[in-house]
């Protein structure tokens, strides 16, 4: 009964992302008969003097808004592990609410706030960011943090351990998984976001997703939009490697 | 020494909430502009919602976000939790690759996937539309059922549709009055992940929608290089959308507890 479905997922799951790399390693104007692999989109890509530094400049801010919403999300996310069910379940309740709106519309609301002050565009890009994925963080460490055996703080209590130490040895280590799935949920959608740079960068700030956006929607120049959407898919998948490698690490201290 | 730490607590996590909240009441209360300005509140009224429902591009981004969301979930819920079970009761090596390529959708950033279907429509020379958006929607929908439903398909008994069957109904009617209803909470859990995902998206309809269909994002996304307050308006107008929807979902189950309970009292 799972036949169709393979086929399903070979048309529209596996094709496009052939297409994706045979536009990469083609040449613009080949008409599909003709192929001409070249190398020539990735040369140009790294040869620019422009589009690397775009590259890092994503890759940078994209790292900076995790690390703010980690900062901002393990608290919020713990206090209310702490509360009582019903407590937990209102403001689960209060910031799943506003991802039901459209991310676009929320980015917009935030230009008419930050039109009143003088910050630089990557402060409001980051702003803009950490915003729109702050919640994931703290849903996913809830999730972790509320599966939680409180046996296990009593226990740690009762053996005579404070309460920093029981945080840093017990809470911290068992809500090391939602952590992973924090981040990864934050800075992937962050790496590539290319509307909220558009919305609140003033078009002066620019990422890699615009520039994939530029490439397909006005030059036009697909073969060279996909050679960069795959150098970004490949950066992506390279972090989330060491990000799984880094949780294992933890993972087998305990 | 408690006390001082619950208050702590409890006005961070209002900070946190009020920064979520912040700027949608700014938006809201800014629909009521009487002015065009963005930063200055001038003085109450009603235009920039006459003017937007006098607007046909908003009317049919409207129309057409809520019908691709709606058909999007009904067929991507109908097809995953088909192949879910198909996939349950195939071989194991079948149904990892299966799961692997499943999990690419959800994987890949957004753009990625958009380009992806972009390519394909053009090499197939399909027109992009309505069409090519709900198409794009419901192959990135399905994933989210199959991984929703998958976990509820491993707890139940074989035996149950097994004892169906021997019992002489038919392998369809197995499925529809055995399997699925104890799948049910399961499958609508999936159905609200696809609505949320088709209902919230912008970037794939944003690569696959042809000039003659906008969603809202779009439309919103296409006009926010000058300042338009019927978007105030439209924003609005979908906030007590999304409120009153997810008030009544959250209440709803509520009171019907408390109803079951009170019968059980008396």
């Amino acid at each position: 009964m799972c036949w169709p479905y393979i086929g399903w997922l070979l048309a529209f799951v596996v094709a496009p992302m052939i297409l994706i790399l045979l536009y990469a390693f083609t040449k613009q104007g080949n008409s599909v008969l003709m192929l001409n692999f070249t190398l020539e989109n990735f040369a140009k890509f790294f040869s620019d003097s422009i589009f690397p530094a775009v590259l890092w400049r994503s890759l940078k801010i994209a790292f900076m808004t995790t690390v703010v919403c980690l900062l901002l999300g393990y608290p919020a996310a713990y206090f209310i592990a702490k509360m009582d069910e019903k407590k937990q379940a209102f403001f689960i309740l209060l910031i799943t609410l506003p991802m039901w709106i459209n991310m676009l519309i929320r980015t917009y609301a935030w230009k008419g706030i930050l039109s009143f002050t003088d910050m630089s565009s990557q402060i409001k890009v980051m702003i803009g960011m950490v915003y729109n994925f702050l919640p994931f963080m703290i849903l996913q460490i809830h999730a972790s943090l509320s599966k939680l055996d409180k046996n296990l703080i009593v226990a740690a209590n009762d053996l005579g351990a404070n309460n920093v130490q029981t945080f840093l040895r017990v809470v911290l280590p068992l809500s090391i998984p939602g952590i992973i799935s924090g981040i990864t949920l934050v800075f992937l959608p962050a790496v590539s976001s290319f509307f909220i740079p558009k919305l609140l960068g003033g078009g002066e700030y620019v990422l890699i997703g615009n520039l994939i956006e530029n490439y397909f929607i006005s030059v036009g120049d697909w073969n060279y939009g996909s050679a960069i959407s795959l150098i970004m898919a490949m950066v992506i998948i390279i972090s989330m490697y060491f990000t799984k490698k880094a949780d294992k690490k933890v993972g087998g201290e305990e | 020494m408690n006390k001082v730490k619950s208050f702590f607590s409890k006005s961070y996590v209002w900070l946190i909430m009020l920064f979520f909240y912040l700027p949608i009441f700014y938006v809201m209360l800014f629909s009521f502009n009487e002015s065009k300005s963005l930063t200055r509140f001038t003085g109450f009224s009603l235009q920039w919602y006459k003017k937007m429902f006098e607007t046909r591009t908003i009317r049919e981004a409207i129309y057409y976000t809520i019908i691709i969301a709606v058909l999007a979930t009904i067929i991507s819920t109908i097809i995953g939790t088909l192949t879910a079970i198909g996939l349950s009761k195939s071989k194991k090596v079948l149904r990892e690759v299966v799961l692997q390529v499943n999990d690419l959708p959800m994987m890949n950033p957004d753009i990625v996937t958009a380009i992806g279907f972009m390519l394909l429509f053009t090499s197939l020379s399909i027109e992009k539309g309505f069409g090519t958006i709900l198409l794009a929607h419901i192959v990135f929908c399905i994933p989210y059922v199959i991984l929703t439903v998958m976990p509820r398909l491993r707890q139940l008994d074989d035996n149950l549709a097994e004892a169906a069957l021997d019992l002489g109904a038919t392998p369809f009617q197995a499925l529809t009055k055995v399997i699925i209803p104890q799948l049910k909470s399961s499958i609508v859990a999936g159905a609200l992940i696809a609505f949320t995902m088709s209902f919230d998206d912008f970037v794939i309809s944003f690569f696959t929608s042809g000039p003659a269909v906008n969603t809202v994002a779009i439309y919103v996304y296409s006009s926010i290089k000058r300042i338009n307050p019927t978007i105030n308006a439209l924003s609005t107008i979908i906030v007590l959308i999304v409120t009153i929807v997810l008030v009544l979902m959250n209440v709803v189950p509520m009171i019907k507890n408390r109803k079951k309970e009170e019968g059980f009292e008396k």
